[in-house]
């Protein structure tokens, strides 16, 4: 990477007020670089939902400037916003399954409304449900799922299209502390083979495991920056992650 | 291409396995649908019917020209090679004042009194029979105001009242006709957009979901448009059958009416043609309503 590269983010003094006058971000500034892994830390309410729905253009900045891979988001106007949106991989703590379809209808979502011809999305599809160890689930219902299976179905779904930049919004909200661990291997596996990761979670305990930037948020302001560097060098993840893999190769 | 197409027709019959999902609503919707178009489609037989009935009467719509009484056989014989040249003339027949005297002393049975007199009251008479395409009261009015000008002729008698009065008639129903089926169109479009609205409300997830992965507009429109369009044809198909039972039933008594009074005239149905005018009219409708139903609810519906 080069020092003159842009960045996959650049967020230029950006304010976002709500239509009820709640100020969610004060004038953000913030580059996150390619292939980059970032966690967006705050307490509830500071802001890290609004940050990430602006990447997603679920929201508009009230004033600044946002770069998204290139693009100034102020020119992607409404009848752009689907193609942008494919070039972004979400994930949600509720993670949005859609109950009625199979795991792979789910996963296939994403290829589907990009026109991806039926064989390569076959193809594509399993691809990214064994990169999360579902594989043998392709034809179950999400109910038929684990809480943690059914979020890496979304982690699936968001990868399938193989995205530069995966953001994700409290992925392990609602798992015990070993799936949480287990999604967040994950999402570190995408980051090493090049995805620029973004993950907003308030568990600081789980992230304090992983040797990445994190970004604080508090009421709507960028406060504090810890670099890399400040991470403690091990990093317990790297031995889950084998751990993992080993386990589901067995299978 | 291959592929677009290709997922045109797969959301074409997944959109019928969702239909199928809900059987009992989507009959039911297809049933109003189907009455909705059956209505106007029966109205439409009728008065294609009436109109047919009417197409054999313009055999009575002949002219009858009474010539006055001091015009002689010749005169008037002339005078019809004349009105022969006229384009709007099919046919003349002269009845000749003394076969009509003959004629009348042989039938009306005062033959008798008739040989008293010395002089022939009837005049000579011309029978025009105007050409078909002609055969409207107007023109047919034009035509006789136009003959009682000449200086042979004494009276014009044309009897078009009763057929313009049936006419009118007819006229003001096919209006109403079409009123009416304009009103239920406009009704099949309310219906199916209804039921689109609510189907989009059920789906919400769904929408939100596909928008947030990054379909589009038209993507997302695209199944609630092929529900539209299967609820139309499964009405216009419902309206073609109702339409085909009612005039299956009612063309033995119709015959028989007709036959009493010596007509060959049949009850027409719809033929194949109106059959396929009226699925196509519902699926347009249908198509039309869930476009408006799903243009509007869509836009609303955005991933928070
Ligand atoms: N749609 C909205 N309309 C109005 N105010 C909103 C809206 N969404 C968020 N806010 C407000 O903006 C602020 C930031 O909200 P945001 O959801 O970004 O916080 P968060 O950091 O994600 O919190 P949490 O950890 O609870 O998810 C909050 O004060 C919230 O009340
Ligand atoms: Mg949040």
């Amino acid at each position: 990477m080069t020092a003159t590269a842009l960045p996959m983010i650049r967020f230029q003094n950006v304010f976002k007020r709500y239509p009820n006058g709640r100020e969610a971000l004060i004038n953000l500034s913030l580059d996150v670089a390619s292939g980059e892994m970032v966690f967006l830390t705050g307490h509830s309410g500071a802001g890290k939902s609004t940050l990430l729905k602006l990447l997603a253009l679920i929201e508009r900045p009230t004033r600044g400037s946002l770069v998204v891979n290139g693009q100034n988001l102020a020119t992607v106007n409404r009848s752009k916003i689907p193609a942008y949106r494919r070039q972004l991989g979400m994930v949600f703590q509720d993670h949005k399954l859609l109950a009625d379809r199979s795991i792979f209808d789910n996963v296939s979502l994403p290829l589907v409304v990009a026109n991806t011809a039926p064989r390569d999305v076959a193809k594509r599809v399993r691809a990214a449900l064994d990169q999360v160890g579902l594989l043998k689930y392709e034809q179950a219902r999400p109910v038929e799922l684990s809480t943690g299976e059914q979020q890496r179905v979304g982690l699936a779904r968001a990868v399938v299209t193989k995205p530069p930049l995966l953001i994700a919004d409290e992925p392990t909200g609602n798992l015990d502390p070993d799936l949480s661990l287990e999604v967040m291997n994950i999402f570190r596996r995408f980051q090493e083979v090049g995805v620029t990761v973004l993950i907003a979670s308030h568990n600081v305990q789980l992230i304090e495991h992983f040797k990445a930037r994190r970004i604080h948020l508090e009421g709507g302001r960028l406060i504090e920056e810890f670099p890399v560097a400040e991470q403690p060098l091990f990093d317990p993840a790297r031995l889950i992650d084998t751990a993992h893999l080993a386990d589901r190769e067995s299978t | 291409m291959n592929a677009w197409l290709a997922r045109h027709l797969q959301t074409l019959v997944g959109t019928l396995g969702r239909l199928s999902q809900q059987p009992m609503a989507s009959l039911l919707t297809i049933l109003v649908m189907g009455i909705a178009l059956a209505l106007p489609a029966c109205l439409n037989v009728l008065v294609r019917n009436a109109q047919a009935v009417s197409g054999d009467w313009n055999g009575a719509l002949d002219v009858s020209v009474y010539l006055k009484t001091s015009v002689n056989a010749d005169t008037a014989e002339r005078l019809m090679d004349t009105l022969k040249r006229r384009s709007d003339i099919k046919s003349i027949k002269l009845i000749k004042a003394e076969a009509a005297l003959k004629e009348f002393r042989e039938h009306s049975g005062f033959g008798e009194a008739l040989q008293a007199l010395s002089d022939n009251p009837l005049p000579n008479t011309l029978v025009i029979t105007p050409v078909e395409n002609l055969a409207s009261p107007a023109a047919l009015n034009a035509m006789s105001d136009e003959l009682r000008k000449l200086s042979e002729v004494d009276v014009v008698q044309l009897d078009t009242a009763w057929v313009q009065r049936y006419l009118a008639m007819l006229d003001t129903v096919r209006r109403m006709v079409t009123l009416v089926g304009l009103l239920l169109a406009l009704g099949v479009v309310v219906i199916v957009g209804n039921t689109i609205r609510l189907d989009i409300q059920n789906r919400r997830d769904e929408i939100e979901v596909t928008k947030l992965v990054g379909g589009s507009d038209a993507f997302v429109r695209r199944p609630f448009l092929y529900c539209g369009f299967w609820y139309g044809l499964g009405g216009g198909l419902l309206a073609w059958l109702v339409v085909s039972i009612s005039v299956a039933l009612l063309a033995g008594p119709v015959r028989k009416i007709a036959g009493l009074y010596g007509s060959q005239f049949s009850l027409a149905g719809l033929g194949v043609l109106g059959g396929v005018a009226l699925l196509a009219a519902g699926a347009g409708l249908g198509w039309l309503g869930s476009y408006v139903a799903a243009t509007r609810h869509l836009r609303a519906i955005e991933p928070k």
